[in-house]
C-alpha cells in the first residue's frame, strides 16, 4: 500500500533528515487492514535510524508528537485504530520544545 | 473476503464528522480546552479571536507603541508574528511592529531557523534585527561548547538568551517585547520553579505581562494557548525543536515537559490548571523575598550583586567554565575578592555584556 510518510518539528533527523518518505506498507496480514499501530512498528523499525524514544514511548507515539492522517489529528480517527488506505498521507511532527 | 472489500469502503471513522463550528467542512482536530472537534479555518478563527480578546482584556497594548516580536522560526513566534500582524491590521491597533531574532553562534543550527524568520520579515512586511552572542558576549555557542562540553551549556544558552532578547529590544528602542511562550511552556515553567522552591520567580511566572516597572516589560499573548499544532503544519516553520537543539542532550527542562505531555495525554485541562494553580499559589507576606537590583557589572536587572550572565561570562572569561553552574553564592560572596584581581590584570579581552543603557 502506497503511503506518503512525513516527518516535521525535528522528527525528521531521526530519519537521516529526510522529511518526505513515500513509503510502500503491507498489512500485518494477508486480508487485513492497515492500522496506524502496524504503521508505527513499521515506521521504528524501517525509516528511525536513530533515538527512536524521541518518536515512540510504549507503543504509541511520544507524547507531544501529533500525528495527522490526512491532515486531520488522528484523535478524531481512532488514533491507533485508525485504518490507513492507499495513497494516505500521514504526517508527524514534534511540538516539544518548539520555540 | 468479499464482505471485507465492503466493509473497508464502508463509513471510514475518520472524516465522518462535521466541525461543530462552521458545521461544513471536515473536522480536523479537537481544541484541548472545549473538546470541541473543528476544522482547520474555524480552528484560525477561533484561535486569532481568543488572542484578540486577550490583548484586549488584558490591555497588552496601548495605540503607537512599539513591539518587539521575539523570533526563533520556531512555530510559537512565527505563529505570533502572523497573529500580531494579522490582528494589528484587522483591529486597528496602531502597533508598530519588529521581529528581533538572537543568532546563538551554533554551527547549523540557527541556519534554517533565520531563513525562516527572513521569511516572515518579508511575508508580513515586519523589519527584523538579529542580534548574535558573539556581537554582545564576544563568544559564540559553538566556542563555548568547545570549552564546556556538552552537559550544562543550555544554562549559558539560556541565560545569554534571555538578555540577548532585551538588549536587542533596546537597540530597538521599542516599549514592549513579546514572546511565542505558549501554555505547555508557562505550566512547565511552573513546575520547573516549585521543584527548585524558586518562590520568587513562581510568583511572576504565570503573569501574562512581567517587568512592568522594568526598562521593556515582556508580554506572552499566548500564555493560555496550548494548541497551534495545525498551525505549525501550514506554516513553514524551521526544525526548532530542543530535540534538534543539538547542544541539549541534558537540558533539565525537557524532563518537565515530557512529564506536562504525559499528564495532558491522561487529561488535557491538566496544563491549564497547572497554570491556574501557579497564579493562585499565594506567598505568605512575611516570606523574605529577593530584592531585585541591578548587576554591578553591566546593569541589568539581577537579584545578586551580579547578573548570571556576568557570571558565567567571568567564568568562561577566567577559563573557569563551571563557575555560575549550579550554585552562584561562591561567586558573589567571593566578589570583592574577584573584584580586585579581575580589575587589576585586564585578564578580560571579551566584551562586557552590556553598554546599553536600559
Amino acid at each position: 500500500m502506497q503511503l506518503t510518510l512525513e516527518f516535521g518539528g525535528g522528527l525528521e533527523l531521526l530519519c537521516d533528515s529526510v522529511k518526505i518518505h513515500n513509503v510502500n506498507v503491507e498489512p500485518q496480514a494477508e486480508g487485513k487492514k492497515l492500522t496506524m499501530k502496524h504503521l508505527l512498528s513499521w515506521v521504528r523499525t524501517n525509516l528511525i535510524k536513530e533515538r527512536p524514544e524521541m518518536f515512540m514511548k510504549g507503543d504509541t507515539v511520544r507524547p507531544g508528537v501529533l500525528v495527522l492522517v490526512n491532515d486531520c489529528d488522528w484523535e478524531l480517527s481512532g488514533q491507533l485504530e485508525t485504518v490507513l488506505e492507499e495513497k494516505d498521507i500521514v504526517v508527524f511532527i514534534s511540538t516539544l520544545h518548539g520555540g | 473476503m468479499a464482505s471485507e472489500v465492503v466493509d473497508a469502503t464502508a463509513p471510514k471513522p475518520r472524516g465522518g464528522r462535521f466541525c461543530t463550528v462552521c458545521n461544513e467542512r471536515r473536522a480536523a482536530l479537537k481544541r484541548p480546552k472545549t473538546l470541541e472537534q473543528i476544522c482547520k479555518e474555524c480552528f484560525y478563527a477561533v484561535f486569532e479571536d481568543e488572542i484578540h480578546r486577550v490583548i484586549v482584556d488584558n490591555h497588552l497594548f496601548k495605540p503607537g507603541e512599539r513591539i518587539a516580536i521575539g523570533a526563533s522560526g520556531g512555530k510559537d513566534s512565527t505563529v505570533l508574528a502572523y497573529v500580531l500582524s494579522e490582528l494589528n491590521i484587522r483591529h486597528g491597533y496602531g502597533l508598530d511592529l519588529f521581529l528581533l531574532s538572537i543568532d546563538e553562534g551554533i554551527t547549523g543550527y540557527r541556519d534554517d531557523s533565520l531563513e525562516t524568520v527572513k521569511r516572515n520579515e518579508i511575508q508580513y512586511g515586519l523589519p527584523l534585527q538579529v542580534v548574535s552572542y558573539k556581537e554582545l558576549y564576544g563568544w559564540t555557542m559553538d566556542e563555548i561548547v568547545k570549552l564546556i562540553g556538552l552537559k550544562n551549556n543550555c544554562t549559558f544558552c539560556g541565560v545569554f538568551r534571555r538578555q540577548a532578547l532585551d538588549r536587542g529590544a533596546a537597540l530597538l528602542k521599542v516599549d514592549k517585547l513579546v514572546t511565542g511562550h505558549n501554555a505547555d511552556d508557562i505550566a512547565e515553567t511552573v513546575l520547573l520553579n516549585i521543584l527548585r522552591g524558586d518562590i520568587a520567580r513562581l510568583s511572576r511566572c504565570t503573569s501574562i505581562t512581567t517587568g512592568e516597572d522594568g526598562p521593556i516589560p515582556r508580554c506572552k499573548p499566548f500564555k493560555c494557548s496550548s494548541v497551534f499544532n495545525l498551525l505549525i503544519d501550514s506554516f513553514e516553520v524551521g526544525p526548532l525543536t530542543c530535540s534538534s537543539r543539538i547542544y541539549s542532550p541534558n537540558a533539565y527542562r525537557g524532563f518537565a515537559r515530557e512529564f506536562i505531555k504525559d499528564l495532558e495525554r491522561i487529561r488535557p485541562r491538566a496544563i491549564l490548571d497547572i497554570i491556574k494553580s501557579g497564579e493562585d499559589f499565594r506567598i505568605s507576606t512575611s516570606t523574605k523575598m529577593p530584592e531585585q537590583g541591578n548587576c554591578e557589572r553591566c546593569g541589568y536587572i539581577s537579584s545578586q550583586k551580579w547578573c548570571k550572565a556576568c557570571v558565567l561570562l567571568e567564568g568562561l572569561n577566567r577559563g573557569l567554565p563551571k563557575l555560575g553552574i549550579g550554585r552562584t553564592r561562591g561567586l558573589n560572596n567571593e566578589r570583592n575578592k574577584d573584584m580586585k584581581a579581575t580589575n587589576g590584570t585586564k585578564a578580560l579581552q571579551s566584551k562586557q555584556c552590556g553598554t546599553l543603557d536600559f
